[in-house]
């Protein structure tokens, strides 16, 4: 890389898209599941009044000490086992020191040299196939403590600013990759990819509107200038308080870079690091207010905390808590269950207790209707779109969810032998979630009964001798036409399966 | 009865009894330090309130035949950089003058759990950081055995406060000999114990891995009583140790013979007073006619002890003091905008050698010096604590002087800050390496002023500490002596 290469103008314009590679690091700040501080024994828990969830010791009162909450170490582990990282046998606590008013202590307990999770990685992949399956590489994660809130006047006023400090003190785990992602696609996917295991391994309720999953991006480009690689000035982007936003923002942060650069040409030596926020409102990056100068945050060991020695046998022992992994259930889904990818994808990215329930259904079918082709697709044709449409439209969990996944698989294989068609069977189910009514109950509710064959014929007969227009057509080569004749024989018999109906009229008439 | 004379088992053996009331004992001290105070400046604040009602409950526990705590009654002044529930905790500066924890640090609760009953706040250098207490942001502290001497620092107040018999039992906290060195200008008995043996929690940090709390007092027993309640775990303490407490009384009668002393010559090379070499190779002879052995021993790292604490200390305290923003319980200078509220805030309220220490601190721990001063002197400090590892191999005790003099006087040091800093040259080393060391009066000089015998033993060996010192007193009685004033 050449970081003081002179460009003229004319070499500038002559950049085209091919010769930009997007360069993004991340770090994610996620809050653990706990219920105290890191530091101390106050609640955690999200909206309470301001300052009523704080003590001595996260006010940072004189003569106060920290004590470490053990299962903040033990959530950090288990997400570094998850993220395939290195777990340090030895870790210890650091002291970031700045003043601000929202942080009592005038420093920050964090983990500078030796954090609690060292290098890893995070499979990203794409269902659509936008890009290729790749690793992520993993710089570290370290624990550390969050500061307060401070809620300034915005309203010109001049009002005294005001803070809230229920939130310091909560653990924090800061995830740092490499700057190793190549589009906003794949920062996206990182970050959804890093939200999902984290569900399912429970750290995290990863709430971003409660800022329990926090994300920031450093962004620049390297241009290709005539075989000579140049590094644009690296950007912090703040605030991307949504996955969405984080697209948008290293977006907008790409395009912007190419545009100044070929402008002015600075490369990453000409300029300091710059932070920008991004603005959701107005879909852009800005300039933040803090200064440029690069700040020293004189870290040292915190001599109020003593090292975390941790072996190799307490990790294996977290390590199994871990059950499942979202890249485990996919490869699962698709070997066992044939689905394909995007159906896999559909099951898996709604956590852990969506993909129990479906393979219930599906293992259900599987043994009640042998016969059938792909039980694995059916039940998750049904899962995705009847069960997951109940839930979005409820805004409930699928513990929630009225029919258990061993009724669903048992509706679905009396679908499949035959007994009512899948119309009847959506009526079925609906009755079930409407009335809380087990299956036989709503069968039977509905009034549908297995019709023999002696009754389909006589039906069928029937209804050709009403319809003789009909069956011209029919005869006459139009063989579509008989839907009308399906619909007919359901009015007079809801409980006929339509398909032995054709079946049925069709040889009747001895097409 | 010569109420302020007795040692602290007979007052808990007299209020115990009934002869005396809790009532009375305390009185009587808090009459004291209103005769006293006004001359010394030992207090900064006196509890007479809330120490007349827990005197008044030791009394009812003791007429209701309720068993009562290892130091039921036992008056105790407290360093005003320990956290009183309650009762104003200034540490010594006009920062923390109107501050009220809501807590009470663990000692404190402890010694109140143990029936000991706090009758005052002594007078510190601010933050701990002075050896002579002038740099109390109130007044200084005098010595008691001449006014025109300083008492020591930083806890010169709580020892100005036994010497002058304003209570039997102080407490104070030791960063690089601030309890031993104003024990030795006061000829009086001070423990700094190991690190990590008594807690720290609710005591204002100058320097979290140096600071220790410990007991001030006449005798080495009074000490060891003392002690008994201070040390031990605390879980609000990560950095307090879970090592069992010894039965410090139970050592105290035990014979010296055995007892290896070593003694390290750069203790006894220039700087050292020819009065204070004197007096404590005389102490040495009591020894070895008690049946301990002398060995001569190398502690050749400590000789860069004062200035690997130089480093350290005000390191640690950048950070430490960074709490003191004007944001919450400090006092707050009247500003425009944040940036002008703390810088005002910390010029005004904080004193001088606070303000120096501060920067010293933060230029020490910034990028591009961290490597020059902070490492470099943590990897003395290590090399110091491998010397003392080495030397306790082979003896049992350190012994030296406190202080290479005695008490100086007021405003000798003001042109010469370092000569000042020389005053630790003894004393830092038990701090940087952890180890538990002691300082007993052991004669006076020509000027009538005090002389101190530093003992230093193995990390969490008190029990050695106090059997030696006690068994010295029992042939002296240097510790008995009393001030005119």
């Amino acid at each position: 890389m050449n970081q003081t290469l002179e460009t003229t103008p004319a070499q500038r314009d002559a950049v085209t898209d091919a010769d930009v590679t997007l360069i993004v690091g991340l770090e994610v700040h996620v809050q653990l599941d706990t219920q105290s501080k890191l530091f101390c024994n106050c609640s955690t828990a999200y909206g309470a009044d301001a300052n009523t969830q704080t003590c001595p010791v996260c006010t940072g009162m004189p003569g106060t000490l920290p004590v470490i909450n053990e299962r903040a170490l033990e959530l950090a582990i288990k997400t570094g086992l998850a993220l395939n990282c290195k777990i340090a046998n030895y870790t210890k606590w650091d002291r970031k020191n700045y003043f601000y008013p929202d942080l009592p202590k005038g420093y920050q307990i964090s983990q500078f040299d030796k954090p609690i999770c060292g290098e890893g990685h995070l499979t990203i992949s794409d269902a659509k196939a936008a890009f290729e399956t790749r690793d992520i590489q993993i710089e570290r994660a370290h624990l550390e403590e969050d500061a307060g809130k401070s809620i300034h006047d915005e309203t010109g006023a001049k009002k005294p600013s005001k803070i809230d400090l229920n939130r310091t003190g909560t653990p924090l785990l800061e995830i740092v990759t490499k700057p190793d992602l190549r589009s906003a696609e794949e920062a996206k996917a990182f970050l959804t990819e890093l939200k999902l295991i984290l569900t399912y391994i429970d750290v995290s309720d990863c709430n971003m509107q409660e800022g329990s999953l926090r994300c920031d991006g450093n962004v620049n480009l390297h241009i290709n200038v005539d075989g000579q690689k140049i590094a644009t000035p690296i950007v912090e982007v703040k605030n991307l308080n949504s996955f969405r936003a984080a697209e948008r923002a290293i977006a907008y942060e790409a395009a912007r870079q190419l545009r100044v650069w070929k402008k002015d040409g600075l490369g990453i030596a000409d300029a300091p690091k710059q932070t920008r926020g991004w603005d959701d409102a107005n879909q852009k990056t800005t300039k933040s207010r803090e200064k440029e100068d690069a700040a020293d945050y004189r870290y040292f060991p915190d001599p109020d905390l003593i090292a975390v020695e941790t072996t190799d046998q307490e990790i294996n022992a977290i390590a199994a808590t871990i059950e499942y992994l979202p890249a485990k259930l996919r490869t699962e889904l698709m070997e066992d269950y044939s689905l394909e990818a995007y159906d896999t994808e559909v099951i898996v990215s709604q956590g852990i207790g969506v993909v129990k329930y479906y393979k219930t259904v599906a293992d259900f079918l599987t043994k009640s209707a042998s016969g059938l082709k792909s039980p694995g697709k059916t039940a998750s044709n049904w899962v995705a779109q009847e069960v997951l449409r109940y839930l979005n439209e409820q805004n409930c969990e699928i513990g929630d969810y009225p029919v258990s996944g061993g009724q669903l698989g048992e509706l679905l294989g009396r679908i499949a032998k035959g007994d009512f068609d899948q119309t009847r069977g959506k009526d079925v189910l609906a009755q079930m979630l409407e009335n809380g009514a087990n299956l036989e109950a709503a069968v039977e509710k509905l009034g549908i009964k297995t019709v023999d064959a002696g009754e389909v014929e006589a039906l069928c007969q029937q209804i050709i001798e009403e319809n003789q227009g009909v069956i011209e057509q029919i005869k006459g080569g139009k063989v579509q036409a008989v839907g009308s004749l399906i619909g007919k024989a359901k009015k007079l018999n809801p409980n006929i399966n339509p398909n032995l109906v054709k079946e049925t009229i069709l040889k009747q008439i001895g097409i | 009865m010569q109420i302020e004379q007795l040692s602290v088992a007979e007052l808990v053996e007299h209020i115990g009894k009934g002869d005396l009331s809790a009532a009375q004992c305390t009185e009587h001290f808090l009459g004291q330090i209103r005769d006293k105070n006004d001359d010394n400046g030992a207090f900064l604040a006196q509890c007479d309130q809330e120490a007349a009602d827990a005197a008044k409950q030791i009394d009812a526990s003791i007429a209701a035949g309720k068993s009562l705590g290892p130091l039921a009654g036992l008056p105790v002044a407290v360093k005003d950089g320990i956290c009183t529930a309650g009762v104003t905790t200034t540490a010594g500066s006009k920062m923390l003058s109107k501050f009220v924890p809501p807590y009470d640090a663990t000692i404190v609760s402890r010694l109140k759990d143990a029936g000991a009953i706090v009758i005052g706040k002594t007078n510190m250098d601010e933050f701990a950081m002075g050896s002579s207490n002038e740099n109390s942001a109130f007044h200084p502290a005098k010595n008691p055995w001449n006014h025109d001497h300083v008492p020591g620092g930083s806890s010169g107040g709580s020892a100005t406060a036994v010497a002058a018999r304003m209570a039997p039992v102080a407490i104070g906290s030791d960063t690089g000999g601030s309890i031993r060195q104003p024990a030795s200008f006061c000829g009086i008995t001070g423990l700094k114990p190991t690190y990590g043996r008594v807690s720290r929690y609710g005591l204002i940090a100058f320097a979290s891995s140096l600071d220790q709390i410990g007991p001030m007092t006449r005798s080495a027993e009074d000490c060891a009583l003392v002690m008994q309640t201070l040390a031990g775990h605390d879980k609000k303490d990560s950095t307090s140790a879970p090592v069992d407490v010894a039965d410090y009384m139970a050592a105290l009668n035990k014979p010296l013979a055995g007892l290896k002393i070593g003694i390290c010559k750069q203790h006894f090379e220039e700087g050292l007073g020819d009065e204070v070499r004197a007096k404590v190779n005389e102490a040495i002879d009591v020894l070895k006619s008690l049946g301990a052995s002398t060995a001569e021993i190398e502690l050749p790292y400590t000789q860069y002890g004062i200035a690997a604490y130089y480093v350290i200390a005000p390191c640690e305290a950048s950070s430490n003091l960074s709490r003191f923003d004007g944001v919450r319980y400090t006092n707050r200078a009247a500003a425009e905008g944040l940036e002008e509220m703390y810088s005002k805030t910390r010029a005004e309220f904080f004193g001088e050698e606070v303000k120096k220490r501060i920067l010293l601190g933060t230029h020490a721990l910034s990028s591009g010096y961290y490597d020059a001063y902070y490492l470099k002197a943590s990897k003395v400090r290590r090399m110091i604590k491998n010397d003392y590892d080495k030397a306790f191999e082979s003896v049992d005790l350190i012994l030296g002087p406190t202080v290479p003099t005695t008490a100086f006087k007021f405003n000798q040091h003001a042109a010469d800050p370092l000569a000042m800093y020389l005053a630790d040259v003894y004393t830092v080393a038990a701090n940087l390496s952890g180890v538990p060391a002691l300082s007993i009066p052991c004669g006076f000089d020509s000027a009538g002023l005090p002389i101190g015998l530093q003992l230093q033993a193995r990390r969490f060996d008190e029990a050695t500490l106090l059997q030696t010192a006690h068994q010295y007193q029992t042939q002296t009685d240097w510790h008995q002596r009393s001030p005119q004033s």
